[in-house]
């Protein structure tokens, strides 16, 4: 099933944070292949999202390195993330709500004209062509993103992910806010973005919403990994014994969070 | 919002009568949305000057005419100058959830610096009344308006001491540093052509140079106009329809023009142009002689400062952060923005335009005193949000600012006009504050 899977875009090695003597995150360890969608599931306060914001540069980490590609990445900030070719999808989707749909997209890579200015009339034809492809029936560009609804919002952000060309991709419960015809088309995306080759870390606490489409699944608890399987080589009855139990099923790669047997 | 009614009516359709009211009303509100949206004018902007129309009618009449004479809106113009340069730099700040409650001091310590630079330390240096010396006062002035922003911006960005207490410090500080500087002595009479800046008959720009200045700014208008109408074609978006822009250009214009006109109708006072005539030789009646005020200098600094700040607000990077920063500070700080830094430049900015307004209010009273800029600050913070800059961030505009700062000033000079005693013009200038944030809360709430 895995396509391209020779090379490791992102590894993830022994993370650590915690904020105020709470281990949100101990030691977990996990990778991305190319082209790959990885679903890194849990529960509610099981890590998944604060792991992904250390990728992301929102938090840093208290332990642990960041390979890019290889190499050791230094990334202490969102923009240093970008520099790699790291966009993200917050769960809160993190878009400024007083500012339009162009304003959003390009929020701080904005375009420019030769002097210097802002140059809006090609971010709104940017922006045009962009949610065109992901929203066609899209036609508020001028109103403030606070304006829309929620699918709209979210296919502004992730408009904003797959602008500038990214190669990794971090997609916080995208379909949270939606319902099931937008999250279908969410899914189409995502399977249309894999084909592209971009590396996906789609997180979830919904494994209904994540198993036709990750490659692996990487389960977490408690903060720590319990451990991560092919999607082929397990059931969603063991991946759910993994979220809830902790248990992890021969098939899978046991993770430090996993319970003896 | 213009789908309400529309429903409204569909629901009442089967009526007869009832219905055919509701249409001739729903289409004069159909004319209406059409024409605001055609123009793009902001309905909350026109609601203003609504308002402050309203109430310079209202003071023309109860103080028998005296209100709307060129000589009271020249004066009015020029006593608004300060504050309104200082609410330009105000809205950046209260828009990113800020407040700076020090302006007021940091206007008072920076005049009486210049002032001290102006009469006490250059004359050792150059001449008196060399030509240098109002452009080194005023650098020195914004300079240190400058550092003392970045020093309130560096406490609060990156420190992480809340802008209240930081400037609340400041409001002190400052304050106390500007009797400091000469023990809380007036210092005065400051350089001649410093005293330009502050306006009166020779701090004026006469009737010809307001006449260029009022065309100029017509030619700037058409200018950006069609530039804009250039850039959407280039990317075949929907333009606006020609009537609209035709129709923005020609009241946009007639506005400029008819502010020169009034400020071209306000005469010298008979004394100067008595010594006007005298210092010339002229041989004339001074009865004979019709000399304007034209465009107050500071008035035109004014100006300058709401197009040079409301260019930085829509067109630059900077002003794109502050708004973004303003709706949603931690999507700002996921896309990548210094926001520490951005801070950091709101505060200077904010800093350098106390250094401006400094100025202004040194030039326009001859001297820096202790007091100077007392309770500005609240001057300053009425007008933004008067303006419709939003408390809770993200919202606010320039030219609102500016507008509320005229709004302020109108009511004190009016109520000045009709003897009312200053204790009561606090009190109306306090239940107009709120009063006119009651009511933006519940238009806001309507638009939705």
């Amino acid at each position: 099933m895995r396509k391209n899977s020779t090379e490791k875009v992102i590894e993830l090695e022994n993370i650590s944070i915690s904020f105020g003597g709470i281990h949100a995150v101990d030691d977990a360890s996990v990778d991305l292949h190319k082209g790959e969608v990885v679903a890194l599931l849990g529960h509610n306060g099981a890590g998944k999202s604060t792991l992904v914001k250390i990728l992301s540069g929102a938090y840093k980490r208290d332990a642990g390195d960041i390979r890019v590609r290889g190499e050791l990445a230094n990334i202490s900030n969102p923009r240093d993330a970008k520099a790699y070719g790291i966009e993200t999808i917050y769960q809160t989707l993190a878009l400024a709500d007083n500012v339009d749909t162009a304003a959003n997209l390009f929020l701080g890579r904005e375009l420019r004209t030769a002097w210097g200015t802002l140059d809006d009339v090609a971010m709104e034809a940017a922006a045009r062509e962009v949610m065109g492809r992901l929203n066609p029936r899209f036609q508020r560009f001028k109103e403030p993103v606070k304006a829309l609804s929620g699918g709209q919002r979210q296919s502004v952000a992730i408009a904003r992910a797959i602008q500038f060309n990214a190669q990794i991709l971090i997609m916080d419960e995208p379909t949270a806010a939606l319902g099931p015809e937008e999250t279908a088309q969410v899914g189409e995306l995502i399977k249309q973005l894999k084909y592209e080759g971009i590396s996906i870390f789609l997180v979830s606490h919904d494994i209904e919403d994540v198993f036709d489409l990750a490659d692996r699944v990487a389960v977490m608890k408690n903060g720590q990994m319990v451990g991560s399987a092919d999607v082929g080589s397990v059931t969603k009855d063991e991946v759910l014994g993994m979220i809830i139990l902790g248990k992890c099923p021969p098939a899978a790669q046991k993770g430090p969070g996993a319970v003896n047997q | 919002m213009a789908d309400n009614p529309k429903e409204e009516v569909a629901g009442n359709s089967d009526g007869g009568l009832v219905a055919r009211s509701f249409g001739v009303i729903e289409h004069g509100l159909q004319a209406t949305a059409r024409f605001f949206r055609a123009t793009e004018i902001d309905t909350r902007m026109l609601g203003m000057l609504g308002a402050l129309i309203l109430i310079w009618v209202a003071f023309h009449f109860v103080s028998d005419g005296r209100f709307l004479t060129p000589r009271n809106l020249w004066n009015l113009s020029v006593q608004t100058a300060s504050v309104a340069v200082m609410a330009t730099g105000m809205v950046l700040v209260i828009v990113t959830r800020n407040i700076d409650l020090s302006v007021g001091s940091v206007l008072g310590f920076v005049a009486m610096i210049m002032a001290v630079v102006q009469v006490e330390w250059l004359p050792e240096l150059l001449n008196r009344n060399h030509p240098a010396i109002w452009v080194i006062a005023l650098t020195v002035g914004i300079a240190l308006g400058a550092m003392i922003g970045a020093l309130h911006g560096f406490i609060i960005a990156y420190m992480g001491v809340p802008a209240f207490i930081v400037t609340l410090g400041g409001l002190l500080v400052w304050r106390g540093a500007a009797w400091w500087v000469t023990s809380g002595r007036t210092v005065s009479p400051l350089d001649s052509t410093f005293r330009l800046m502050g306006g009166g008959p020779n701090g004026a720009i006469g009737a010809f140079w307001s006449w260029v200045v009022g065309g100029l700014a017509c030619l700037l208008v058409l200018l950006l106009i069609l530039n804009a109408r250039r850039q959407r074609k280039r990317f075949n978006f929907p333009l606006r329809p020609v009537w609209a822009e035709l129709f923005l250009v020609s009241t946009v214009c007639a506005t400029v023009l008819g502010a020169v006109a009034v400020a071209n109708s306000y005469p010298w006072p008979a004394g100067i142009v008595k010594r006007y005539i005298k210092n010339n030789n002229l041989n004339v009646e001074p009865s004979e002689l019709f000399i304007a005020h034209g465009i107050a200098i500071p008035v035109l600094i004014a100006v300058c400062v709401g197009i040079v700040m409301t260019f930085v607000a829509k067109r630059t990077r900077f002003g794109r952060y502050v708004y973004a920063m303003g709706g949603n500070p931690e999507a700002a700080e996921l896309a990548g923005i210094n926001t520490k830094w951005v801070t950091t430049k709101i505060f200077i900015t904010m800093g350098m335009l106390c250094g401006i307004a400094g100025t202004i209010s040194t030039a326009r009273l001859n001297a820096a005193t202790n007091a100077q800029g007392t309770l500005d600050e609240l001057l300053v913070i009425a007008a933004a949000v008067i303006g419709g800059t939003s408390l809770s961030g993200g919202v606010g505009t320039i030219a609102g600012a500016m507008l509320g700062a005229v709004v302020m000033q109108s009511l004190f000079s009016g109520m000045l006009l009709l003897g009312v005693d200053s204790p009561l013009q606090n009190i109306v200038a306090g239940v107009v504050l709120v009063l006119a944030v009651w009511l933006d809360g519940i238009y806001r709430r309507r638009q939705g």
